[in-house]
């Protein structure tokens, strides 16, 4: 296999309803991160697409109908969806068309417009409940994300206090961020006093529903040491799903997400990720996810990642592995496939020292990038380094 | 990294007060889903007032809802084992919205209930009802109360909700 670099990166704003269409997202992410990569869309060989449930457009296949916002127009090109997973998924597809030696350049686009969807985006998840066994109960997507959430409590004895200073570290790093949707300063207590939504999801630990887009250019390492002195590597890429029988297994840990991290991992050669990775993003739709992805990742002990974290463990200003630094879905927004894909774009600003106010102070050399879904049963991760 | 990033933000209010053009539809979709062998059964014992679950000798391992193959050991499973309407909660929630963030005063309480009978960790979604929501544990007790013979369909719903024992 051949090395894949990361050249270029580019972001939309990410806000609750945007003017500009899917497709009009996907363009201008696209071209941000060509841009930045001092390329044209006559260098660019494939194009590869995730974006979640067509349900949420009203469009069916509605990567087709989103190609030629992506740059595709009469180029091979690839869609692919695991849910929220989708994000970190798509740039593995698109390192495999480069590592492959099929494609030089790799044009990776994510994007998400759910406002369009009435009443409320949240419809468009009533559909992933079996239809026979589930359905009929009337569930909504609070009920997995409550359920696997008091699971992970009940399992380790955590107190809603070690949730909450998840959505206050993410959303306090959020307010560095250039498309950041919901960046504020609060406290473990405002986030407490939040409306209880689903015992014991709070309103404050749960992030938004966003419009948004983002790309990144993937080169093969002689055209990446061609056009830049600072390639990010993709130098490991792990995927697993689990079974959709979801209430036959413990929703306290996501092992799928393990068997994910260790693929990436020897992939990268890490064999002590807690030394070897300097910042890490992991996926945080809701408060705890974060703590449940950082054990899963292999960051932190089983149900110990609250307490690394109220230690300090992992904020961005002086922690040993700064997590979220980009202020994650929590903060930033969650345009579903678009944030997983931020996270990308986050670790390749951070390991080029890029990142602004946001920039790590450890001198990062590796990173970790991970997104979660489908019926709490993908995992998807990629492993970066300079 | 450019701090120019493209994106407009619009209101509700922009929409509510016909300030920016859009064109709404509803597209139609409508179903009917077989059964299949395993979830038919499950729901012709449910009719019956019984839960059953399939075993697979080699995971040795007793699983509900039913299925046809092991997704473990991915051979066919081996054969029907009735299961008890007994259980604990392995987890749940007091749910306070609806799916469109419309407000319940009287909360649902989804939960998974690990069946008694069936392996070890697992259950089957449900909900939970004839209890004080403050008083719902983990590790709970709990048993299916069943609607009457008659009103009863092969569907999930005939089981009405699980009371604490
Ligand atoms: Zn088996």
């Amino acid at each position: 296999m051949r090395k894949v670099a990361v050249i270029g990166a580019g972001l939309t704003k990410f806000v609750r309803r945007a003017k500009e269409t899917a497709k009009e997202l996907c363009w201008a992410a696209s071209k941000a991160a060509l841009d930045s990569a001092g390329l044209t869309l006559k260098d660019i060989d494939c194009v590869v697409h995730g974006t979640a449930p067509d349900a949420f457009d009203g469009v069916h296949m509605k990567a087709e109908y989103l190609s030629d916002g992506s740059g595709a127009w009469k180029k091979p090109y690839f869609r692919n969806y695991v849910g929220g997973g989708t994000g970190v998924y798509a740039p593995i597809h698109g390192w495999y068309h480069v590592a492959s030696g099929m494609f030089d350049t790799c044009l990776v686009v994510c994007e998400e417009k759910m406002s369009s969807c009435q009443p409320h985006p949240q419809g468009a998840f009533l559909t992933i409940f079996d239809h026979t066994t589930e359905r009929p109960l009337g569930p909504n997507l609070l009920w997995i994300f409550a359920l696997e959430m008091n699971r992970y409590m009940a399992k380790h004895g955590l107190t809603l206090e070690e949730i909450a200073q998840v959505s206050v570290k993410n959303k306090r790093n959020a307010k560095d961020h250039p498309s950041a949707q919901l960046g504020a300063d609060l406290t473990v207590d405002d986030v407490l006093k939040s409306e209880v939504l689903a015992w014991p999801v709070h309103r404050l630990m749960v992030s938004p529903t966003s419009d948004g887009a983002g790309a990144v250019i993937l080169a093969s390492e002689q055209v990446a040491k061609r056009l830049t002195d600072k390639p990010v590597w993709i130098e490991g890429v792990g995927w697993c799903l689990d079974s959709a029988y979801w209430t036959n297994r413990d929703l306290y840990y996501p092992k799928y997400v393990e068997y994910a991290a260790r693929m990436a991992y020897q992939m990268a050669g890490i064999k002590d990720p807690r030394r070897e990775i300097h910042v890490a993003e992991p996926y945080d739709p809701f408060a705890y996810k974060e703590l449940h992805h950082l054990e899963g990742l292999l960051l932190a002990d089983k149900g110990q990642a609250p307490k690394l974290m109220s230690e300090g463990f992992f904020d961005r200003e002086n922690g040993q592995i700064p997590s979220c630094p980009s202020g994650g879905l929590l903060g930033v927004g969650n345009p579903i496939a678009a944030a997983g894909l931020m996270k990308i774009c986050e670790l390749f600003w951070q390991l080029r020292g890029e990142a602004g106010k946001r920039q790590v102070k450890n001198n990062p050399r590796k990173g970790v990038a991970q997104a979660w879904g489908d019926l709490m049963q993908v995992g998807t991760v990629v492993v970066m380094g300079r | 990294m450019s701090d120019d990033f493209r994106g407009t933000p619009l209101d509700a209010e922009d929409f509510e007060k016909g300030k920016v053009l859009f064109t709404r539809d509803e597209p139609k979709a409508e179903y009917a889903w077989d059964t299949g062998v395993a979830i038919g059964r499950y729901l012709q014992e449910l009719k019956n007032g019984r839960l059953i679950a399939r075993n697979c000798v080699k995971c040795r391992r007793v699983m509900i809802p039913p299925r046809m193959h092991c997704e473990w050991c991915w051979r066919p499973t081996d054969d029907w084992v009735y299961v008890q309407d007994r259980g604990l909660v392995n987890t749940f929630s007091l749910c306070y919205i609806t799916w469109d963030m419309q407000r319940l005063k009287t909360p649902e309480i989804p939960a998974v209930i690990e069946i008694e009978g069936a392996s070890p960790g697992h259950g089957i979604m449900h909900k939970l009802g004839g209890v004080d929501p403050k008083k719902v544990k983990v590790g709970m007790k709990v048993k299916a109360v069943w609607k009457p013979a008659e009103e009863r369909v092969g569907s999930i719903l005939d089981i009405l909700h699980w009371a604490p024992t």
